[in-house]
């Protein structure tokens, strides 16, 4: 169609400011499908990250921290469980099996986690898949580590490896454990989950390290813990009765329940991120109405030519149009191609600093929406311009006075 | 065929005037035949463009009729008219003629873009409408080196002057229209312009309106007018 044709021939001959103009249509497109990206894909990333678990313990506190910090290894326990008490409640009938989890060390930034071999039988995720190993086995003895996929890729480790933990958390954490090194005997697959940026390790080997003097290695407390009931029907009994305990002051949690919550706060954050992302789109497709009205004056000369050679009213209207949906086009795929090559770059970033999972870089079914959304919008906004050179066209005639 | 007896133009007791302006023409009658060549010359601002844009089915008379190639414009709805226009009639204007977007051959090629008709009466391919559009940018003495320009700013007046008459000459329209398309260029440039203008008028029988404020080119012509003693508002 020979309109299309010239609105795009149009478009390239004046590419440097119309390519600005897709720029700024492209950062909106960019932001408003990337908040919604990692929006959806922290979700199901933390949906994932635990399933077939009935109760999560540990020292009481909020249940959003708990889960935060146990499960996602975001932030830090502010008190311990004793562990008697973990004992007891995996003694307890209705218990299938626990997990125990021990934080607070790291390796080179990445956390290092005491747990026992229940972690590696009964810890699922992303529906009911259990960790599977990549290479070597899981730990057995004293000073034994099982590595997550990510932490061997990025530093490079192999079964045989030996390294050492240091005391605390984050970058700067000294290397108090230099006198005891672990050998890694496994390397776990890769499951999207923080058990990929975790050193694991046996809680008599976190025992060894912090009290090298005594022979006994229990340990004294844990961070948290797992459990698998036999009976889910019990689930909430066995909540309150651990909720009630008078021991110690524990908290038990449904991780379902409590993610539910976390999703409650961050919902309000979130819905500003976009209504603030929607404004930025709007704030793209001003500019472009800008762009075109502005451009419309010198272009009556060409909209007279245009005439002369039979073009209707309603054809230079559709001119404006086109080359408006066209902008939004261009800026729309440009937005959604930075994105995504914007994210393959991140993600690693976004794991380690957010816990941040991306799932898969293809297009989503909103990042189409936006995109043709985007387009129809420029449409519209084409058809004010569209309108006025209409007008202009009936008035001139063919004697412009320039 | 009837219509071939038909006046090229037909005025009768037009009027128009520019919305919120005073009656621009008022012109009790003017034939023009087919194949002729007139000259019509006007002072400056005496409503010779506007004229053009009657005959062009542009603008609409206020009353009176206007009559092209045996065609009542009166009686079509603007859309027609455009259709009509596209189909029959070439237009060259004093300046900036050409889509600067656009390389010298699809400028040339683009009223037939907007007539199915005007396409068909030079070839149904292609390649065919791109071998005409040289042709005749070859007979207006434009080199193939620049008929194979990709910008026409890249052109000289004089030159962009030729494109804009091989675009109004291609698919042998019925009535040219020429407003101006020398008043820019030297002495020299516009006699020669000239003369291969009317040469492809007459090779290919078209009726020629050619419009100019500068007297000095009328001889050339069939038939001079002066739209003044035309125009009865003047009077
Ligand atoms: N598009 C237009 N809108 C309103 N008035 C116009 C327009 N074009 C021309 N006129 C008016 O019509 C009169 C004749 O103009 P024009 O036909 O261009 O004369 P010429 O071509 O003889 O110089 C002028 O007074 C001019 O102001
Ligand atoms: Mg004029």
């Amino acid at each position: 169609m020979i309109i299309l044709r010239l609105s795009w021939l149009s478009l390239w001959n004046r590419r440097g400011t119309v390519l600005l103009t897709a720029l700024g249509i492209a950062v909106s497109v960019m932001l408003l499908a990337g908040v919604n990206k990692i929006r959806t894909d922290m979700r199901t990333g933390f949906a994932n990250t635990i399933s077939d678990a009935d109760l999560i313990v540990g020292a009481r506190s909020g249940p959003v921290n708990l889960l935060l910090y146990s499960v996602f290894r975001l932030g830090d326990a502010t008190a311990n469980v004793s562990w008697s008490t973990y004992r007891k409640v995996a003694a307890h009938p209705q218990v299938a099996w626990t997990i125990p989890l021990a934080l607070g060390d790291s390796h080179r930034g990445y956390r290092v986690l005491g747990t026992s071999e229940d972690y590696f039988a009964h810890y699922r995720y992303a529906g009911d898949r259990p960790l599977v190993l990549g290479q070597g086995r899981i730990f057995q003895g004293l000073s034994e580590a099982v590595l997550g996929a990510e932490v061997a890729e990025a530093l490079g480790y192999k079964p045989g490896q030996s390294i050492t933990l240091s005391h605390g958390v984050g970058e700067g954490s000294f290397n108090e454990h230099a006198a005891h090194p672990v050998i890694v005997t496994g390397i776990l697959k890769r499951t999207g989950t923080p058990a990929d940026r975790t050193v694991h390790v046996s809680l008599q080997t976190l025992e060894a390290l912090h009290d090298a003097a005594g022979a006994d290695l229990t340990p004294e407390s844990l961070t948290a813990f797992i459990v698998g009931l036999r009976d889910r029907t019990a689930t909430f009994q066995i909540q309150r009765d651990i909720n009630e305990y008078r021991g110690e002051a524990l908290l038990a949690i449904l991780p379902g329940v409590a993610l539910q919550q976390l999703w409650e706060v961050a919902g309000v954050a979130e819905s500003a991120l976009l209504v603030v992302a929607a404004f930025v789109v709007f704030a793209g497709l001003l500019g472009l109405l800008t762009a075109l009205l502005t451009s419309l004056n010198e272009r009556r000369r060409e909209m007279a030519i245009l005439r002369s050679v039979g073009a209707r009213p309603q054809q230079v209207f559709a001119l404006l149009m086109s080359e408006a949906a066209l902008i939004g086009l261009i800026g729309a795929v440009l937005g959604l191609a930075a994105l995504h090559g914007g994210l393959a770059l991140a993600a690693g970033w976004l794991e380690a600093r957010f816990g941040v999972y991306l799932l898969g870089n293809g297009l989503t079914a909103f990042e189409l929406i936006t995109g043709c959304a985007v387009v129809f919008a420029a449409l519209f906004v084409g058809a004010i311009p569209g309108w006025r050179a209409y007008r202009h066209t009936l008035a001139d005639g063919l004697t412009l006075r320039v | 065929m009837t219509a071939e007896l038909t006046p090229a133009i037909q005025l009768q007791q037009l009027r128009y005037a520019w919305p919120q302006q005073p009656s621009l023409l008022d012109i009790t009658a003017l034939t023009v035949q087919r194949g002729e060549r007139v000259f019509l010359h006007g002072p400056s601002g005496s409503g010779k463009s506007t004229l053009l844009g009657l005959l062009g089915g542009v603008l609409q008379a206020a009353s009176g009729s206007v009559s092209v190639l045996g065609q009542n414009f009166t009686a079509l709805s603007a859309a027609q008219r455009d259709h009509y226009r596209a189909a029959h009639i070439g237009f060259i204007f004093q300046q900036f003629n050409l889509l600067p977007y656009l390389p010298v051959i699809d400028n040339v090629l683009l009223p037939l873009r907007f007539s199915a008709e005007r396409r068909l009466r030079v070839g149904t391919d292609e390649r065919a409408l791109v071998v005409e559009a040289r042709r005749l940018l070859a007979e207006l003495g434009l080199s193939a080196a620049i008929q194979q320009q990709s910008s026409v700013m890249a052109l000289s007046h004089g030159q962009q002057q030729r494109v804009a008459a091989a675009r109004a000459l291609i698919g042998r329209p019925g009535l040219l229209i020429a407003d101006e398309p020398t008043s820019a260029l030297d002495a020299d440039a516009r006699e020669a312009f000239l003369q291969l203008l009317m040469n492809e008028c007459r090779a290919a029988g078209t009726t020629l309106v050619f419009v100019s404020h500068d007297r000095s080119l009328g001889a050339l012509f069939d038939r001079q007018l002066s739209l003044q003693e035309l125009n009865a508002v003047n009077a």
